[in-house]
């Protein structure tokens, strides 16, 4: 690799405007340029002339790329030599949900190998759907001696192995979060793995895990790590090991619970309560596994100064939530189960006057003789209580569209709104209409909406809708709706900003996927499946666009299921 | 309502049909609507693709037979998954014993029998009776006792007359019957 000097003088003799154009020195455009952290001004910087484009690619620590296959890790190397930090996104969203077949792809080795060759130094990695395996996790650990942070979320390849040898090897580690990834839990030691001088711990996330843990390797880490801030427990912790570990660590300003459910004495109960309270600085509250009212009532303390409240592994009864959440009075975010029914949504309303963002799980998708779980009252009750909602996931088996005309009319500032009728096709359980009009309140009224799953029945008219009016949208989830190729087409004509597009059973074909093709340049993914896509559709997207990744595969029977990457060279510093 | 051309004249309007009014049913659709499995419904539940049409006139589809609907990361369902299954006896699932005549109830964990014959013999050891051989004619006839169990709609049924996995996921609670009672059941 080039010297920065050797480098800096050949630009400036390409670049004959550069003499008159940079008014102070390129070591003084780095320094201001250093301060810049958002990647969309970084890129801008970058297109402004050749001399900014230099001052920025040197200055530059952290890289994002949203699509491991836009771009390859040597074009990166080339043009950043002074990572520090990287993320990397890889597969697409619906792989989440079992529609990408395994051995996909997305995998980090590669990006490893052209690491460690050109940034020894890396201090920090974070993955999401990427797939990695226990070598790859150990050569990581040996490869960066700097190495502090290593976050994987959706991942999956590697098991506990791989985290014995992170926690071996990675002196300088000050975080391991590991979020909800397809991880091989043979249990081991894993913990045991860090050293008994090793005290720089800031984040330790394992509630992903399911096998049991160490919990004397735990606590001696707890007890040692002073700076620890984040700490997520997995179910096999006790309330009353929780309760030893909390004692040690009342610094923390995010916790993960547990399993929330023991049978404790009155003293075990008290010290609970006391351990709890004593963490002043806890604003975050997870895990909550199996908690029932009996035990939350140790919580009350606790949560004064609370912002974000995970109750989405707890299936509470809405009087047990309503108790609690009177004693929350600074919250802003909120997961839920829907077994808080509605009842449950209402005492949100009148308790939360400060909640951003709900989120409502279904406790039980799969089950089609459920009658309960949460209906459009219960969001309409929110919505009246919390002006200034403007993220919500909400599952529900029924919805009307006059509902969510209030909803948003409540509560104008959505950025992302996500509906799930779990029902697919269902209409307005009143009108028995289809939910068009639910969107188009939601497009019309939420100008600073970002990002929309729509769900139920639905015509064209919602994506006449939404490309008419969401000029800010950037994401857009559809299953199970629209009529004909117009709808998809009104959308890529119609979004200025559109960036991700994944669409499953829909009834859009090669028409509107061809429709597309000026804006596919500027999205980072397109993915459509189950839908009337054909090959030829695919091919001719190929060829027309050659700078874009196009996958289709066939095999799904009935339609082809047509992946798309696409991206073009240049998006690499967008996002 | 607007008027839609889309499909070429505009017959719908003319039609007589039966729905509420407002309500639009779509004809030759490839939208798969909530009564028709969809194809990524037949592969996921192994079965032969009869087509769709053959079908329509079924029940709804249960929801798991959809791939990845509702959206729900991995993780979600396999805690709901694990949950279920707790509930229905996964690991440890102790139901309550009565006995005609003995004065407390005891409590038996069902997994830790395999099959009839054990968790019968167990029933023998613990109560101190004789219950003898299931015949699937007359039951547990020649007995003085007789085993039931409430299952999951509330009836009592006899023990054995469903394959044991069964029995395992439906038995509420066991009462070992006594005298005339319990004979009558040996010939309904």
């Amino acid at each position: 690799m080039e010297s920065s000097e050797l480098k800096r003088s050949k630009d400036s003799v390409n670049s004959c405007e550069s003499a008159r154009r940079s008014s102070f020195p390129d070591e003084v455009l780095e320094r201001v340029l250093s301060l810049l952290k958002s990647h969309r001004d970084r890129s801008s910087v970058s297109l402004v002339c050749k001399d900014w484009y230099n001052a920025e690619r040197w200055s530059r620590t952290h890289v994002f790329i949203g699509n491991c296959y836009s771009v390859s890790p040597e074009i990166v190397a080339r043009r950043f030599p002074r990572i520090r930090s990287v993320t990397l996104k890889g597969k697409p969203r619906f792989s989440d949900f079992n529609l990408v077949p395994e051995n996909w792809g997305a995998d980090i080795h590669a990006w490893l190998v052209v690491f460690a060759a050109k940034y020894p130094f890396l201090e920090e990695l974070r993955l999401k759907r990427m797939a990695i395996s226990d070598e790859s996790l150990e050569f990581l650990a040996v490869s960066f001696p700097n190495f502090k942070a290593l976050s994987l979320l959706s991942c999956d390849g590697f098991s506990t192995n791989g985290l014995a040898a992170i926690a071996t090897h990675c002196k300088n580690l000050t975080e391991l979060d590991i979020q909800e990834n397809g991880i091989d839990d043979i249990g081991g030691s894993w913990l045991s793995c860090f050293p008994e001088s090793f005290t720089t711990l800031e984040v330790l996330n394992f509630a992903n895990l399911t096998s049991d843990i160490n919990f004397d390797a735990l606590e001696k880490l707890v007890g040692r790590c002073k700076s620890m801030k984040v700490l997520k427990l997995n179910r096999s912790v006790s309330l009353e090991q929780l309760q030893r570990l909390l004692v040690n660590a009342p610094q923390l300003a995010e916790l993960g619970t547990g399993l929330f459910s023991q049978e404790l004495t009155i003293r075990e109960y008290e010290e609970l309560e006391s351990a709890l309270s004593n963490c002043k600085n806890m604003h975050t509250l997870s895990g909550l596994w199996d908690a029932t009212g009996i035990y939350l009532t140790a919580l009350y303390l606790a949560c004064t100064h609370l912002t974000f409240l995970n109750l989405s592994y707890a299936a509470l009864q809405s009087v047990e939530l309503a108790k609690l959440l009177a004693h929350c009075p600074q919250l802003k975010r909120l997961w839920v189960l829907d077994t808080v029914e509605d009842k449950g949504l209402e005492a949100v309303g009148l308790n939360c006057p400060l909640l951003e963002e709900l989120r409502v799980f279904p406790a039980d998708p799969f089950d089609d003789e459920i009658v309960h779980g949460v209906t459009e009252a219960g969001f309409v009750a929110v919505s009246f209580g919390c002006p200034r909602l403007h993220y919500v996931l909400y599952f529900c088996r029924q919805m009307t569209n006059a509902a969510v005309a209030t909803i948003v009319q409540n509560c104008p500032d959505f950025t992302h709104f996500r509906l799930c009728i779990m029902n697919p096709g269902q209409p307005d359980y009143l009108t028995n209409e289809p939910m068009d009009e639910a969107f188009g309140a939601v497009v019309r009224t939420c100008t600073k909406l970002q990002r929309l799953s729509v769900s139920g029945l639905l015509t064209d008219l919602t994506f006449e809708y939404i490309g008419r009016y969401a000029k800010n949208l950037e994401t857009l989830s559809v299953a199970f709706a629209g009529r004909s190729d117009w709808g998809m087409q009104c959308v890529l004509g119609g979004c200025p900003k559109l960036r991700k597009l994944e669409i499953r059973d829909c009834p859009f074909g090669n028409a509107a996927l061809l429709s597309g093709l000026e804006k596919y340049e500027s999205m980072r993914s397109l993915w459509m499946s189950a839908c009337n896509v054909t090959m030829n559709g695919c091919r001719l997207l190929a060829r027309e666009m050659p700078r874009l990744n196009v996958e289709a595969r066939g095999g799904m029977p009935r339609h082809l299921s047509l992946l798309s990457e696409m991206l073009g060279t240049r998006q690499t510093e967008n996002h | 309502m607007e008027v839609n051309y889309e499909n070429g004249l505009n017959l719908k309007a003319t039609e007589l049909r039966l729905g509420l009014p407002g309500s639009d049913e779509p004809e030759g659709q490839t939208t798969p609507r909530p009564n028709k499995r969809t194809s990524s419904e037949i592969s996921s539940s192994g079965l032969t693709d009869d087509g769709n049409d053959d079908h329509q006139a079924s029940a709804p589809p249960a929801k798991a037979q959809v791939v990845g609907w509702p959206p729900i990361r991995s993780y979600r369902k396999n805690c709901i998954q694990a949950k279920k299954n707790e509930v229905e006896g996964g690991t440890g699932r102790y139901v309550k014993v009565s006995v005609d005549g003995a004065a407390y109830l005891r409590k038996i964990d069902l997994h830790v029998y395999g099959s009839y014959p054990e968790l019968l013999e167990a029933l023998e050891k613990m109560f101190k009776l004789t219950i003898g051989a299931y015949s699937e004619r007359e039951g547990y006839n020649g007995s003085e006792y007789a085993p039931t169990y409430e299952d999951k709609d509330g009836d009592w049924m006899l023990v054995g007359d469903v394959p044991w996995e069964m029995f395992i996921s439906s038995c509420k609670r066991l009462r070992i019957m006594k005298g005339s009672e319990a004979r009558g059941l040996g010939c309904v």
